[in-house]
Order: structure tokens, then sequence, then C-alpha cells
């Protein structure tokens, strides 16, 4: 048997990708990702069209891919995230098919029941050997965790595994199995380590972020959920991360060890779990290479699966077992609802994530985020495109105030009491409007060209073309 | 107040607005680039044309290129480059 | 007036401005002076009224560090500008004699004049950061009633020294202790220059501690990271407000009972010591109406 392919145009071909057919691509590469470009410029030039992509995440390395949409090699996009470059084509209306967002949860959910078939999943893994064993924790172009792939490999038709790394068989460490995997092709590179290392791993430095990271901790100490076994997830912005480093700090005073953090692991975490602050790591994407080590050489680390992370469909899923998570946020309304999706003129620049599914699951869901960002106010009357709904959003820190959910009244009495300025959202809202002036919005707004796809299946909300 | 010379004011920081004002033969042509044009274009030219009021000018040509600075930082930039390229009718 | 944190923003940053006042520092420094460009001079002086005029900064002392009196008349283009914001203090640096202090009150009188503010309302600081200006502190403490502290800027004065500044600051010994006794001669406060290493932590709280323990009343910040640990520093502890009250209370008391001498734990109670309690409650009423908490 063998399933070595010769080039990825040959692959295609094997695979008999015809028009109309869905492809998929995992997005741990991020924007060091040569696979998905390399894959749609081979499906091009082998004059396939209305083809659909079903990618994790599409991030700005991903450019060339408008000229695709343009010429409607792909017809229609999935995804969970998309950055701006793409987002603002197409927020411009290049595509004619609505874009369907899901979060991190939902995507594996609806792969698995079949509601979005996969043909072909193109799997870039940064080592493999030739029966398609393949991990993201060894070779040159080491990424750590390749947990949004698990799905794909599970339950697309045909897989084909992508490597610039091919090892004898059988690979020493095996995430995806070969069980799974129909060809494999070896490439000169699979992508730019400079580019996979996440661009947003650095604590704050900004006064402003300090003094949100310093609030948020205290939320989290005066919570009731500071103890023994408790677990932690965070995003990667500057202030998240020293939120988090505030916290190391809280929990070595007190002696407290968690049970886990999740995530888009960093080496801020790593460190906490190396403190001795939490007992594992459960770790569905790595942003850094500290994270990658860490992966590869602490037992405690692990490495899980999308669909462990966050399906709704799952029996359980680790977001279940989630006590705080602290998250960012483009917008906020008076309702706690969340937007990052889009920002405020409307443009696509990101995604669920996993935001709606870790404030789905999580007991305390904070987010952190500047009253007023470059004069546009957070708080809106109404979020441009709800992502995360207000009912699993309980508290909100700015450096000018936290508001808490009306549906924690104990918690919003325990912050008072603890001596925090918690401040009601609609008076936050005044703050930043008396700075700001009032501003005028009511964007002009064409057709839908994207569907959000909550997390239970459901349309929580659409986005809508900007006219220029 | 008379726009004599050329003169610029402010930076392209975010939060902040670079002025560019310059003598003009007939009347007031401002031309506004803002990342909030939607949201303050009529908040950002109401403090140009009332700081140009303030100062008397009836004749420049000025372009804003806004990075989301606030009203007072608008009228702060707009009223040092007014200053930078004029002098004062005694 | 709290000072225990002064936080310098550079003049001319529209995104620090807007963002002062909740950096948690008792005194903001407006800087038009060192942090300010000389071709950007004209646009710090003119975007800090702007911004003082429009933010409403509560719980704040508003300071604004001028140009010093040999910079041509930056100095009094500053004052023009800003006298009519009634800022809380204006920071003069360099002052090297108690004449310049002198001349900036009566442009200051001229000003407050013109725009109506009742006179003597803005004080002044005087930064002592030349060889000479530590000679002459004393003379330039009691130079005028608008006086309220004495402020030592070490960076400055080490290069006019011609010797290394350094973490451990000993070569800056002799000026702390000169300027804090000329400061509470003259009856003012005094501040302490900032501690530069923005990364070091550790090192901002032993240089605030040695501060508090040599007199300082306050201490100057570069960096708002420093500033909670300013903060502590230099409030009073609840042991000290505790024994503070039980002193005005064991005051009171004997002179009920007509009782002259007082005695508290062992130790007689004497002027130094009420006085130090009254200042202790001071501060702690103070502190209760800016709404932080006394220590940590």
């Amino acid at each position: 048997m063998n399933k070595l392919v010769s080039s990825v145009k040959e692959v295609i071909r094997q695979a008999r990708l015809k028009d109309g057919m869905t492809i998929s691509f995992h997005h741990h590469l991020r924007n060091g990702d040569y696979v998905l470009n390399t894959v749609v410029e081979a499906i091009a030039q082998l004059g396939l069209h209305d083809i659909t992509i079903n990618a994790s995440s599409i991030f700005d390395v991903h450019a060339p891919l408008i000229e695709h949409l343009r010429n409607k090699v792909i017809t229609g996009l999935e995804c969970s995230y998309m950055g701006g470059v793409a987002g603002k084509a197409i927020t411009e209306g290049i595509l004619e098919k609505r874009v369907v967002f899901r979060s991190h949860g939902g995507r594996p959910a609806d792969i698995e029941s079949g509601k979005s078939h996969i043909d072909v999943a193109f799997i870039a893994a940064p080592c493999a050997d030739p029966m398609g064993n393949c991990t993201g924790q060894l070779g040159p172009s080491a990424c750590g965790s390749l947990g949004y792939a698990y799905a794909d490999a599970m339950h697309a038709d045909q897989v084909v595994v992508l490597t610039d790394n091919l090892k004898p068989y059988p690979l020493s460490t095996i995430s995806i199995s070969e069980i799974y995997v129909d060809y494999v092709v070896e490439l000169d590179k699979i992508g730019d380590p400079a580019g996979i290392v996440s661009g947003t791993t650095r604590i704050t430095r900004d006064p402003v972020g300090l003094l949100m990271a310093d609030y948020a901790a205290q939320v989290i100490a005066h919570s009731g959920l500071l103890k023994d076994g408790m677990s932690f997830q965070t995003g990667a912005g500057g202030a998240s991360l020293a939120a988090a480093k505030f916290l190391q700090k809280i929990m070595l005073e007190k002696k407290i060890q968690g049970s886990f953090v999740m995530g888009g692991i960093t080496g801020y975490l790593v460190d906490m779990l190396n403190a001795g602050c939490f007992r594992s790591i459960m770790d569905v994407q790595c942003f850094d290479m500290d994270a990658v080590e860490s992966l590869r050489s602490n037992p405690n680390h692990h490495e899980v699966t999308a669909c462990h992370y966050a399906s709704p469909a799952a029996k359980s899923a680790i977001i279940n077992s989630l006590d705080v998570v602290i998250l960012g946020a483009t917008e906020i309304d008076t309702n706690f609802n969340v937007n990052v999706h889009t920002d405020s003129n409307g443009y696509i620049m990101g995604g669920s994530g996993g935001h709606s599914d870790a404030a789905a699951g999580s007991k305390l869901c904070m987010i952190i985020a500047p009253l007023v960002r470059a004069r546009l106010p957070l708080i809106r009357d109404r979020v441009t495109c709800i992502t995360t709904p207000g009912n699993t959003v309980d508290v909100l820190v700015t450096q000018r105030g936290i508001a808490v959910n009306p549906n924690r009244p104990d918690l919003k009495n325990t912050l008072i009491a603890a001596g925090l300025p918690v401040t009601a959202i609609e008076d936050l809202q005044k703050t930043a409007l008396a700075i700001t002036g009032e501003p005028k919005w009511g964007l002009k707004k064409g057709r839908a060209v994207a569907d959000v796809i909550y997390r239970d299946g459901t349309l929580i909300d659409q986005i809508y073309q900007v006219l220029s | 107040m008379e726009i004599k010379k050329k003169a610029v004011a402010g930076t392209m920081e975010s939060s902040d607005v670079f002025v560019d004002i310059a003598p003009s033969e007939e009347g007031l042509y401002i031309d506004i680039q803002s990342v909030v044009y939607n949201q303050f274009g009529e908040q950002i030219k109401k403090a140009v044309h009332e700081t140009f009021r303030q100062f008397q000018v009836e004749r420049a040509k000025v372009t804003l290129n806004d990075r989301g600075a606030l009203d007072c930082t608008i009228r702060a930039r707009v009223e040092t480059a007014i200053k930078r390229a004029g002098r004062e009718e005694e | 007036m709290l000072l225990r944190s002064l936080l310098f923003l550079p003049g001319n940053n529209p995104n620090m401005l807007a963002n002062g006042d909740i950096l948690g520092a008792d005194g903001i420094i407006f800087d038009l002076e060192d942090a300010v460009a000389p071709d950007e001079k004209d646009a710090a002086r003119i975007l800090v009224r702007s911004c003082l005029k429009q933010m409403k900064l509560i719980g704040v002392t508003t300071i604004i560090r001028i140009n010093s009196l040999d910079s041509y008349d930056y100095w009094k283009e500053d004052l023009d500008e800003l006298i009519p914001c009634r800022p809380d203090i204006i920071l003069i640096p360099k002052v090297n004699d108690p004449k310049e202090v002198i001349i900036a009150s009566e442009y200051i009188a001229e000003l407050e004049l013109i725009s109506g503010i009742e006179k003597g309302r803005i004080r002044i600081m005087p930064l002592i950061e030349t060889a000479l200006g530590v000679e002459n502190a004393f003379a330039i403490a009691s130079a005028d009633q608008r006086n309220i502290a004495l402020f030592l800027g070490a960076e400055d004065l080490t290069a006019d020294m011609r010797c290394q500044r350094t973490t451990e600051g000993t070569e800056i010994f002799y000026a702390r202790n000169r300027v804090v006794m000329a400061a509470r001669a003259a009856g003012i406060e005094a501040i302490d220059t900032p501690f530069t290493d923005i990364n070091d932590e550790n090192g901002n709280y032993q240089d605030a501690v040695t501060a508090k323990m040599i007199g300082f009343s306050g201490k100057a910040n570069i960096t708002p990271r420093h500033v909670k640990t300013v903060n502590q520093v230099f409030s009073p502890t609840a042991e000290e407000i505790e024994y503070a009250h039980e002193v005005l209370f064991a005051i009171e008391k004997a002179k009920e009972q007509g009782k002259g001498a007082v005695s508290l734990y062992g130790k007689m109670i004497d002027k130094p010591i009420v006085l130090r309690a009254e200042q202790v409650l001071a501060m702690e009423e103070a502190l209760i109406r800016k709404g932080s908490a006394c220590y940590e």
C-alpha cells in the first residue's frame, strides 16, 4: 500500500476533487501557513470551480484567496474566524453565497453530524510518516496541538496529509492516526515558522491594560471561585495575559492549586503550570514555541481535540468544567451581547473562535476591554453583530469601572463589598459618550454576506455588506 | 488671522490628528480623512469650522488625517496649525 | 491636597492625556518641559490647555511643569496658556535662586487677576535639580507663600554633580536630606525624585521606603506601574491611624480632667507627637474623600 503522492495537483486528481465539492483546512500554522494557498492555487490551475472551503480560521496570510473568490474558483466559505484582509473583501460583497461562521465548538459538531460535509480534508502536518500518522509537536514547522484538525480527519470523505518533515514509519508521536488518512504529500515547506507564532502573546505594557488586568484578577479573587481545583481560560490579548500573570501571583501567595488551564496556550500559561498553579493544561492550539515545547515534554500538558474542547454535541466538553474565562470584545451592548466578528464600521475582522463556547460553558465569563478605542465607544445600544449572547456574559471590566450582568446579583454584591468600582453598564456607556461625543451610528447596509451560527445551531445574527 | 505659509501640527498616532494647512486665495477648503468618519464626521467638521471662526481665519486650505482624536485634541491641533501658519492681525 | 504620588505625563501625547485621571496617582504632572521637543512646545501647551478645559479630572491634583525661567519666554507662554485652566500647582524646573520663584509668582498673580482667579490660589513647586538649587534650597523654599513643596530631581542633579545616578542612591543621599530639611524648615512638603527603572518593582518599593524614612511626603513617578506601590508606602498604615486617634483621644481626655502631662503606652505625648497624629488624621480624611483604601 502506498499513500505517498508526488504533488498537490496529483493528489487533487487522485482524490477526484470536482466542481462543487467542499475542502477543509485547519489553522494551526496561523499566519505562517503555506498549505491553504498552495492547494487553492493548484485547484485553480486544474480549472476547477465552485469549491467551498471549510477552514477553521482564515488569516491575513490567505490574502491570495481573494483572487480565487473573484474568479469563482472558490464560491463558498465556512470558518470560525476571518482576519481583516479577507474580511474586507467578504464584507464588500465579493462572494454571492453567504459565509458561514461557526464557533470552534460548533464546527466539529456540524462536521460530525454531517451538517457540514467535507469531501477532501487537507491536513498540514509538521511531522508525518508515509502512512499518514502525523503530529504538530515535532519538526521545523512545529505548531503544537492539532486540535482543530481531528474532526476533519475523522469525518471527511478523503483525507490528505501534507508535510515538510517525512519520517520513517511509525511516527514516534502520533496525534492523528493513519487509520483516517488516504494520501500523504511531501512539500518543501508547509509554512513559515516565524508566522506560525502568534503576534499577540506579549503581556501589555500599557498602563490602562495593566489597570484592567489588575481589576480582572481582583474580580476572580472575590468571585468565590478562587480555590483549589479552579479552572481557567484566557484569550491571547495583552491585557488578558497580564490578568493571568496577576492571577498567578495571587494563587502563589494564597497557595492555591487549580485543576486546569485551557485554551489557546501561551508561555504565560505554561509558566503557571510549571509554578504549580494548575495541575494540567488542556491544549487545543499553541500560540508560541514555549507552549509547543511544553506540550512535547510535559505529561501534564495535554493535546485535546476541538470537539473535546467545546462541542455542544459531545456528552461533555472541557468548557463545561470551566470556572473562569477572560475574553475580549470589539463591542458590547447594554444587554451584555458581545461582538468579536466585526469592527464598528461593519467590517469582518474576527469571529467567535472559542469565544461563545467558553462564555457558554464557564461559571464566570469576564470581558476585558478599554472603554474607548480611537474615539469609538465600546458600549453600544446594540452591537453591530452578536457573537456571544449577553446571558452568557457575566462581567465587563473597563478602566473606568466594572459592570456586572443584572442576572448575577450575588456576584454584583460581592464585588461591591470588595470595594471594586462596580458601575451600571449604562453609566459606563454615558461616561464613554461624555469623552467621545455622540457618534452617528447607522451604516449603509446591503445584503447579508455572512450567517453567524451560534453553538446551538441557531442563526444568532447576520453580517451585512458595507456599501461605500 | 491670515494664513501666510504652510504648516503642520499633530501626528499620525492613534488618537491624534495630523493637520496640514496652507494659504488659499479664496475661502475655506477643508478635507477630512478619518478612521471614524462615519461616526464623527459631522463633529469633526464642526470642531474645525468653530476653531477657524474663533481665530477669524477666512481663507485656508486644510487637510486633516484623523486617527480617532477626541474633540479637544482636534481643536488643539487645528489651533496649533493656524498659529504656526499665520500671524495675528494687529 | 494629596501628594503621595505624582505621575509625569508627556504634554504632547493625546492618548496618555485622555487616561491620566484613572492611573491612580494623586497628582498628574502635565509635562511641557523635558517630555516635549523644542519645536512642539507650542503644540503641547495648546493640547494640555484644550484637554484640561474639556475633560473633567476628578480626584486628581493638576500640576503643570512649565519650562524653566531661562528658556526664553516659553515659561511665560506656558503660564499665559495654562493659568486660565486653574491648575492646582505649577512645577518650575531647574530652580537655582529664590528670585525665580518670586518672578514666577508675580507673573502668576497677574494672570490670576485677569482670569478672575482668587489671588494665591495657584501654588508653586520648585524643582531642585541643580547643585546651586540644592545650596539655595531653604531660600527657595521660603521665597514665596505659593510654595507648597520642594521637588527633588535627581537625574539632572547628578549630571550637574558630575557623577553617576545609581539605584542605591548614595550619590543623592545628601541632596535628599538637604531638600527635606529645607522644605520642613520652610513649613512645606517634600517630594522625592522618581525611580527610573520601570521594570524593577522591588527597587521601586525600596526607593519609596527610603524616601519616606528620610522624611519625604511623596514621590514622583515616571510610569503608572509604580504608582500603586508609592501610594501604599506614603499612606499611613492602619496601626498609625489607630494610634493617631488614640493620641488625640488621650489629649482630649487629659484636657477634660485638667491634666497637664499625658502619657500613652508609657510614652509622654508632647507637641511633636500630637502634630504627627493630626497630620495622619488629615491624610486619612483626604484619603476617605478620595475613596481609596488607606492601606492594602
